[in-house]
């Protein structure tokens, strides 16, 4: 894209700013943070890559993969405040999920060993996995609230923290994976997903550019449900004491 | 005056809820193989006291011994299905009435039958035909047997019955009352009732326990509610006091 193209593509800032002054919509500020922030972290990221793949170190791949948990795990640790030790347990979450998914991804063959394929699927891998991450503390968290006579209820008839979670927990685990499954279903139907949007419009063949997105559609699954999983059974044994009872939330 | 032996002893046992005193010290017994209700205002703190006992919390300081044991010495799974309770507001699980009445085996990976589970039900006055019912489905009242059923399933030594026929008519109201007292006499089991009824909680009661704002006030045979020694407990009764 030409300089002058690029700067012409403000319009699209323009308009949502013009909008947003004549109904007093109040957007301005915001809009113009975030536009602001866009261009400076993409193109930061730009040359970070272009860097980290010209020297082509495993170092700089390790840290630029270390960054990006770091930034998720930040990002998802804010959601769950009511769970103890929840920044470690995240923590663990997305880098099991991170490993397991490179390990098959470059155990088997599938990608090549390059920053070019680990980095851009690590970052997929990592945010989804962070926003799975929220999702499921959201629900697990509220649905942990509002069953609580049921989790007391088990363990007042004999039953275990585990058992006396278990429907909340499974509820908490389908609930945030759904919408993961559901969208693949409609995936091409209704909007082309951004990856392969990305490489068509890059000149890539439509047909390549449908395998890697398979590729990564089956991963996002993977990544989907164990993180959900992980986190689940890392958090819940945090909520009760070791005489198998509730610790009370002190949400003020 | 008859002594009794205590099935459930607190000593100078206080409780706090972020540092606001909900109990105590309280110092009295549950003597074994009788009924107490348990009595007092609405937030007095009743049925903090019976989840003290099997163990849903703990307390903050002094000690609790259920059979001359420390509950803290108990294994938590052991000593709740030691001391069954049945909890204030009925909460049923997902699915029918019979797996509400399979939970407390299942959570043991047991299987309970239907005809057994069709017993229990007759035992709280149901009929067979609820058995598949949705427990999301039944009233108030029907709610409260079927708790009630489920909190006899594991056959407790130590019954703690926290307002279990708020819900309930007359006529259910009886039979409840008659049924805990066949289990009370029949296999000795110690029974701990909580209950805004006086009347019942001196009809059904042998021995009381009036909690007040926290305080064990007075204990005694249960027609102490007769005529209270206590002034508060006077008023109490007397329906002066919240
Ligand atoms: N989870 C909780 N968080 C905060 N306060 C609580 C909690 N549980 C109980 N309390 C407080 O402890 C006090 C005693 O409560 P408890 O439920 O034991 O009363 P109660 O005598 O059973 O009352 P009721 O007759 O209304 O059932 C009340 O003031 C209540 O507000
Ligand atoms: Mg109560």
């Amino acid at each position: 894209m030409s300089p002058i193209a690029l700067s012409l593509t403000l319009i699209f800032v323009l308009i949502p700013l013009l909008l947003s002054r004549t109904l007093n919509l109040g957007l301005e500020k915001d809009t113009i943070v975030a536009t602001i922030r866009s261009i400076i972290q993409l193109f930061a990221v730009g040359y970070i890559l272009k860097f980290v793949f010209d020297s082509d170190s495993y170092l700089y791949i390790l840290l630029m993969i270390a960054l990006m948990i770091f930034a998720a795990v930040h990002n998802a640790s804010k959601k769950g405040k009511a769970i103890p030790g929840i920044l470690w347990k995240i923590t663990v979450t997305i880098i099991a999920v991170e490993v397991l998914t490179q390990a098959i991804l470059l155990g088997f063959g599938i990608v090549p060993a390059t920053a070019q394929y680990i980095i851009p699927i690590s970052g997929m891998v990592v945010g989804n996995s962070m926003v799975l991450s929220i999702l499921f503390l959201n629900r697990f968290t509220s649905e942990m609230e509002s069953q609580k006579n049921r989790t007391e209820l088990i363990l007042s008839l004999g039953g275990t923290p585990k058992q006396a979670v278990h429907t909340q927990l499974t509820d908490a685990i389908k609930a945030s994976t759904i919408p993961t499954i559901e969208s693949q279903k409609t995936m091409g139907l209704v909007q082309l997903p951004g990856m392969m949007s990305g490489q068509i419009i890059a000149g890539a063949d439509p047909v390549q550019a449908v395998q890697f997105q398979l590729l990564i559609l089956f991963l996002l699954l993977t990544t989907a449900v164990v993180s959900s999983i992980l986190l689940g059974f890392l958090s819940y044994p945090s909520l009760f004491n070791e005489r198998m009872q509730m610790i009370r939330q002190t949400n003020s | 005056m008859t002594t009794y032996e205590p099935a459930i002893h607190f000593k100078d046992v206080r409780y706090s809820i972020d540092e606001n005193p909900i109990i105590g010290p309280i110092t009295g017994s549950f003597p074994a193989g009788r009924i107490t209700t348990l009595v007092g205002p609405s937030g007095a703190g009743k049925t903090t006291v019976l989840k003290l006992c099997n163990g849903l919390i703990s307390a903050d300081s002094g000690e609790i011994l259920v059979e001359g044991k420390p509950v803290g010495s108990m294994e938590p799974t052991a000593l709740r299905r030691k001391v069954g309770m049945a909890l204030q507001d009925a909460p049923m699980v997902n699915g029918s009435v019979y797996d509400n009445l399979a939970l407390p085996l299942r959570l043991q990976k047991k299987e309970i039958s239907e005809d057994e589970a069709v017993s229990w039900l007759e035992d709280v006055g149901l009929s067979s035909d609820y058995l598949h019912k949705k427990a999301s489905e039944l009233s108030g009242g029907q709610r409260q047997k079927v708790s009630i059923a489920r909190t006899l399933v594991n056959r407790s030594d130590i019954l703690l019955m926290d307002e279990i026929t708020s819900a309930l008519d007359r006529a259910s109201r009886r039979e409840i009352e008659s049924l805990i007292t066949r289990i009370n006499q029949k296999y000795g089991t110690t029974i701990i009732w909580i209950t805004h009824n006086l009347e019942q909680a001196i009809s059904i009661g042998d021995y009381t326990w009036v909690l007040i704002a926290g305080e064990l006030v007075e204990t005694g045979e249960s027609r102490i509610l007769e005529d209270p020694a206590d002034e508060r407990v006077r008023r109490f009764v007397k329906g002066e006091l919240q």
